[in-house]
């Protein structure tokens, strides 16, 4: 019996996969959508009261990655053995439908275009001395004008609430002074700013600042998309982050995209589904498909496919292309190859400011994606000579919905008691009266920071372990700490009567224990060198051209942004292109 | 089997039904209610820990979170109950965990690497804080004055503790943050009993819809807490 072909096979059922699937069969492709986790619909999982059990929810990671299975090993220095990550803590990939663009808050940036071409951009202004030693500097290959309608495009999909600034070259409103122009506005207002927000939007302002509402992909309004998918109001209920939205106010693949998507005939979504590897042709150029494993019967199944999207969580995508054999693996001692190369994540640090004990901060309110923040210290978008490092960091008050025992175990340490009744009071007075502060920064990447294959530990299949070596590094440290000493004055005008200004320090090393953020990238990134980049600008891999690479694998640095607008948009920027160009003359979109 | 809303603990069933004027209203029957009234009242069995390990989560868990001036402490709040309930969970078999060999330990930042799930951590570190304080102070922990159950908490926080097998700061870690779960779970779980840990914090627990109270320029918001099952502070 031969196997199933298919026009196209997808690796993941989150974002990127999703987009992918949607528009491969508009194009009238037959799809395969594979996804490792189970199936989820808001009318079973996320259905209130039930989905908004914390511990069920965020604390037991309901919806969460099952590391029993699979998961990385991580080690900061090369000369160290890298250790399993056996709890989540860290970071927090998603399984099941919807992938992590189930459980996330919200935040739905575009992209800071001088982010784009970052290195080109560093030397026009400080010259190519200005890059540190060891720093591998790149840009993406690809402007902010080429992917203008795409972003446009994924707003009006996932209902995105925002105030623009500048629409068609024509100020419009009250947004980020720093954001690029717009073809259009956002398809639903701002959000409303919960109290906290609304006095940092304040005290920002008074110091000089530019606050701007985050665009949040929860919606204000309701909101029928692009697809016929229906949207509710937000509530503010507070359960975003780490929750399937149980009013559909917050935007999802299950909520934005399947529902239309599983009317096609020429989709099928097999879920419990974990690829093992992407089947090569002997000349290792070619994808023949994919074969999976179903995990419920422990059957192995090969699809033969002519197009293979990975959509993927950022560091599967480059797992499975190390152990498909897909490019060259990277080698940071000779410095060749480049699957695994440009590892990079964010340097995240929360602040916290106390206000007066009559001022109720009601933290439980919120949504994931609301907010108030500036960008005066992000991207370009300040002199970076005088101060010596690459990068910034936009810095908000982001309250999504603090919930209590995330509040309790967090709380103390620093010196302050962790246990007994001091802590008691310290838990409930931090609770009532007060807010955090973020610093949500970039973090560049250096020659000896990668992923690559373990050599000691396995997942439950019998395949090797990805291998991540990272740490801080001094640039990134003195980034962070630069914007969290402009935080300050903003608190004291805030009201403060206590604060704790939370930043990296020098030589600390990456700590895998406490929870900083699920915005990973790179490892097999974009750009226009094939010796310097896994893919190419339009997400192909360089070597196996009928393979597409979808996800912040394809950033070459972390930005100071949330990293899933810009998946998106890269997403339908790929999709375009497969559909207009690679469907008619299948092969490499550019020539090596 | 995890409790559920639609599959609770027969007994926190009854907790939740005896706190609301329509479970009174339809039953109509004066003698089945008492009956489970009676049940409800009962003092809970563990089927976890045996009789000496629940007497030590008892009182260490107070020590973490004491009664005082705030409300109520550990024991008010059935945080004991809720452990042993969570011992019987997938998590407590360290089901989500990766718990393949081999077992090599490493910097402290590079996160749990020991090969013990949390039920194992419990069995193992009771029994080791219970020989050390029989060794250093001649009694069993639940026995000591809380000065001096203070004290041993202090070490192994400290980290100047090994429990034969287990570091005392990981036995530490395990039981302060089932304890505060215990403190802040919706009550479904067997903690947080009466929505104490929620009154206590301002936490308003499953209302979920804060329309009227994104900015109120500071004001407290005005209701209290309800659970999952409906009961109400």
């Amino acid at each position: 019996m031969g196997r199933t072909h298919v026009d196209a096979v997808i690796v993941g059922a989150g974002w990127a996969g999703s987009i992918m699937a949607k528009e491969l069969t508009e194009a009238g492709l037959s799809v395969i959508m594979l996804e490792r986790g189970p199936e989820r619909t808001t009318p079973v999982e996320g259905a209130y009261p039930e989905s908004i059990d914390e511990l069920r929810g965020a604390v037991r990671k309901r919806l969460f990655q099952n590391l029993s299975q699979s998961t990385v090993t991580i080690r900061n220095t090369m000369d160290q053995t890298a250790l399993p990550y056996r709890q989540l803590a860290a970071f927090l990939p998603g399984e099941g439908v919807g992938g992590a663009g189930l459980h996330w808050s919200g935040v739905h940036f575009r992209v800071a275009p001088e982010d784009l071409r970052l290195r080109s951009s560093v030397i026009e202004r400080y010259g190519e001395k200005f890059i540190p030693e060891g720093m591998n500097l790149q840009d993406y290959g690809v402007t902010y004008e080429e992917l203008e309608p795409f972003f446009d495009k994924a707003e009006k999909v996932f209902g995105t609430s925002g105030e623009a600034y500048k629409v068609q070259g024509k100020i419009v409103g009250n947004g980020n002074v720093f954001s690029p122009d717009r073809s259009d506005n956002f398809p639903l207002p701002a959000m409303k700013d919960t109290f906290s927000a609304s006095i940092f939007r304040d005290a920002a302002k008074n110091a000089g600042y530019h606050p701007y509402a985050l665009p949040a992909a929860n919606a204000s309004r309701q909101y029928t998309n692009t697809y016929g998918c229906q949207m509710g109001p937000c509530n503010f209920c507070g359960y975003c982050s780490g929750y399937d939205c149980y009013l559909y106010s917050k935007a999802s693949p299950n909520v934005n995209i399947l529902p239309a998507l599983r009317q096609d005939p020429g989709f099928t979504l097999i879920p419990n589904a974990h690829v093992l590897r992407v089947d090569l042709d002997s000349t290792k150029t070619k994808a023949t498909g994919v074969t999976y494993l179903d995990t419920k019967t422990r059957k192995e199944t090969s699809l033969s496919a002519d197009l293979v999207i990975l959509g993927a969580f950022q560091f599967n995508n480059v797992h499975l292309m190390l152990v498909s054999g897909i490019g060259k693996p990277y080698d940071p001692v000779s410095n060749t190859g480049t699957v695994g190369r440009n590892f990079v994540y964010q340097t995240i640090t929360s602040s916290r400011v106390w206000l007066p004990s009559s001022t109720y901060t009601n933290q439980f309110v919120g949504a994931g994606g609301a907010g108030v923040a500036i960008d005066d210290f992000n991207s370009m978008n300040f002199d970076h000579g005088p101060l010596g490092f690459v990068g910034g960091s936009p810095v908000w008050v982001n309250q999504a919905g603090v919930k209590p025992i995330a509040a309790a175990i967090g709380a103390g340490g620093g010196g302050t008691p962790r246990w007994g009744s001091a802590y008691k009071n310290a838990l409930i007075n931090t609770y009532k009266h007060s807010l955090g502060i973020d610093a949500h920064g970039s973090n560049m990447a250096y020659r000896d920071v990668y992923l690559d294959l373990d050599p000691t530990w396995k997942d439950v299949y019998g395949q090797p372990l990805l291998r991540m070596t990272f740490t801080w590094k001094d640039n990134d440290i003195r980034m962070n700490q630069y914007v969290v000493s402009r935080i300050e004055p903003i608190a004291r005008a805030m009201g403060a009567t206590k604060m704790n200004l939370v930043h990296l320090n020098a030589g600390q090393p990456f700590d895998t224990r406490n929870y900083q953020t699920t915005h990973l990238g790179g490892g097999a990134i974009m750009g226009d060198n094939p010796q310097t980049s896994a893919l190419n600008r339009y997400l192909q891999s360089w070597d196996v051209s009928n393979v597409f690479v979808i996800g912040s694998n394809a950033f070459p640095q972390g930005m100071g942004y949330n990293p899933t607008g810009m998946v998106a948009a890269l997403a339908y920027w790929a999709a375009h292109h497969i559909r207009t160009t690679y469907l008619k003359s299948p092969g490499p979109l550019v020539k090596a | 089997m995890e409790p559920t809303l639609n599959r609770p603990l027969r007994r926190s069933f009854v907790k939740g039904l005896l706190g609301t004027t329509s479970f009174w209203m339809a039953s109509g029957n004066a003698s089945w209610t008492a009956a489970l009234a009676a049940e409800a009242a009962q003092p809970y069995l563990p089927t976890f820990f045996d009789a000496m390990e629940y007497r030590f989560i008892e009182a260490a868990s107070e020590r973490l979170f004491p009664v005082d001036d705030n409300g109520p402490g550990a024991k008010a709040l059935g945080v004991a109950e809720f452990i042993d309930r969570q011992m019987q969970t997938p998590y407590a078999r360290g089901e989500n965990w990766y718990m393949s060999g081999p077992f090599q330990q490493g910097p402290a930042n590079l996160g749990y690497q020991l090969p013990f799930v949390p039920r194992d951590l419990y069995r193992k570190g009771i029994a080791g804080v219970e020989h050390y304080t029989r060794q250093h102070y001649g009694k069993g922990f639940a026995d000591l004055p809380p000065v001096q159950q203070d004290e041993i908490l202090t070490a192994l926080e400290g980290g100047s503790v090994q429990l034969d097998e287990v570091p005392g700061r990981v036995f530490f870690e395990q039981l302060r943050t089932n304890t505060l779960e215990g403190a802040f779970a919706d009550p479904l779980y067997g903690g947080n009993r009466g929505l104490g840990g929620w009154t206590m914090l301002g936490f308003p627990g499953a209302r979920a819809d804060f329309m009227d109270w994104v900015n109120q320029e500071g004001a407290p918001y005005p209701l209290a807490p309800v659970s999952i099952s409906g009961e109400t502070a």
